[in-house]
């Protein structure tokens, strides 16, 4: 999920060429994308795309992993043990897709110590909607549900992604993320269905929590995303923020029913003639104020990461020690034979 | 040395992994990895690229050691073959009692 990296950062120019021969390099560049084609990762590329997906998919792999701490919280108390193996597997798909993802970045030159780097000093963002905190089980299934829904809509278009590294990444990632988003409407629909009122409280209570941070992890609207043009116009960006913020909310709508939850908009409406939901202001304050670190838990989240990169350091370097040492063991006996 | 400096110093080497998707095809480049050698690499490819039944066999390679042709000569390498078409089938009309040949 969890490309807000284009819409977060402030707008760029681009640096103006510099030479005839480069016009030209670049005009080709134009016209591959133009034609649809796929760039891959020794392909010439203009610096500012290359920048740019850099920035976007080390943010996403950034989100992958900073993801996985909202949902560790509840390993130790999921209600079964069947619930614990599925949220250990989808926690486990979280550090697989974070992995793709930093290979991926590594193709455009960046480093995967580089990129650390970025998260841990603050430099690097990931998705908003990590800095929430989950404070009942219920939520667990709400951020498979809305959360990981949201994802989807947001990394489907993705996998027509123009740099190929990062598309075929992303056909990967969905091909995954559908068991997330199953999952977790599955748990909600027992609690819902079989559960007490006070389960079924707890649900429209995460409902209520969830529903707006998920809207905004499409991005701020069109009008207010001023690199959105240029990532449409190289196709790292496929569909608009608020036209996938549109579907998520018609979507939703239609799964609020089988669950038999409200959502907390009292302007959420059907309009006959756009064919589509009407829906309530989104707070941007709020938005902004989580992305510039501000949110329930941006601090927690962060110093869980470097603390487990600065504890995890003996091992990295354990590993190392070892295979140096096997490699010249095997050497020794290779000369002694 | 900083924090920083000393993870440069230690990053682990970059693998290709190329995975079998059952018996009877061949492996195919499915992504990368970093490990600290060849063995560990097999490991951390079997969780990170097979974790739904993706494969029955895994090759890993270091990426340094991969030879690859030239993006920049694509043309050159593989155009040569755009006029040869009678190295296909299709360029052979016959007639049509012995054309499923």
């Amino acid at each position: 999920m969890y490309t807000q990296a284009m819409d977060t950062a402030p707008r760029e120019e681009r640096a103006a060429l510099r030479s005839a021969d480069e016009a030209a390099i670049e005009a080709r560049f134009e016209a591959r994308i133009d034609a649809g084609e796929f760039i891959e990762a020794k392909d010439w590329m203009p610096a500012h795309y290359r920048k740019t997906l850099v920035r976007q998919i080390s943010q996403h792999a950034h989100s992958e992993i900073v993801g996985m701490l909202p949902e560790g919280n509840w390993v130790t108390r999921a209600p079964t043990l069947k619930r614990k193996t599925i949220l250990l597997a989808k926690i486990q798909d979280e550090a697989g897709h974070g992995l793709y993802l930093y290979a991926a970045a590594e193709t455009l030159g960046t480093s995967r110590d580089q990129m650390l780097q970025a998260l841990h000093s603050g430099q690097a963002k990931y998705s908003s909607i990590f800095n929430y905190p989950t404070l009942s089980w219920a939520d667990i299934g709400v951020v498979g549900w809305l959360v990981d829904g949201a994802a989807i809509m947001n990394q489907v278009p993705l996998t027509r992604c123009s740099y190929a590294p990062y598309a075929r990444a992303m056909v990967r990632i969905c091909r995954e993320e559908s068991f997330h988003q199953r999952q977790g409407f599955d748990s909600l629909l027992v609690m819902m269905k079989e559960g007490t009122a006070a389960q079924r409280a707890m649900v429209q209570d995460a409902v209520n929590r969830w529903w707006w941070p998920s809207l905004m992890m499409f991005g701020p609207p069109d009008a207010d995303s001023p690199n959105s043009a240029q990532g449409m116009r190289w196709g790292i960006k496929r569909v608009s923020n608020d036209t996938l913020r549109q579907r998520f909310v018609d979507a939703c709508v239609q799964q609020v029913a089988v669950l038999g939850v409200n959502l907390p908009d009292p302007d959420l409406k059907w309009n006959d003639e756009r064919q589509a939901h009407d829906f309530g202001a989104i707070d941007w304050s709020e938005f902004w104020r989580v992305v510039n670190g501000h949110g329930p838990c941006n601090a927690e989240r962060l110093a869980a990461r470097v603390n487990a990169w600065e504890a995890g350091a003996w091992v990295r370097e354990a590993a190392m020690a070892h295979a140096a040492k096997q490699a010249a063991r095997a050497a020794a006996q290779e000369q002694a034979a | 040395m900083s924090g920083a400096d000393a993870a440069q110093a230690t990053e682990w080497p970059l693998f290709e992994v190329f995975v079998r998707p059952k018996a009877g095809l061949e492996h195919k480049h499915c992504g990368s990895l970093h490990a600290a050698d060849a063995a560990m690499a097999v490991q951390l490819a079997r969780e990170v690229y097979t974790r739904r039944q993706e494969g029955v066999s895994l090759w890993v390679v270091k990426s340094s050691d991969v030879t690859a042709s030239d993006p920049g000569d694509r043309d050159m390498y593989f155009d040569p073959m755009a006029d040869k078409v009678y190295r296909h089938p299709s360029f052979y009309v016959l007639p049509q009692a012995v054309d499923h040949l």
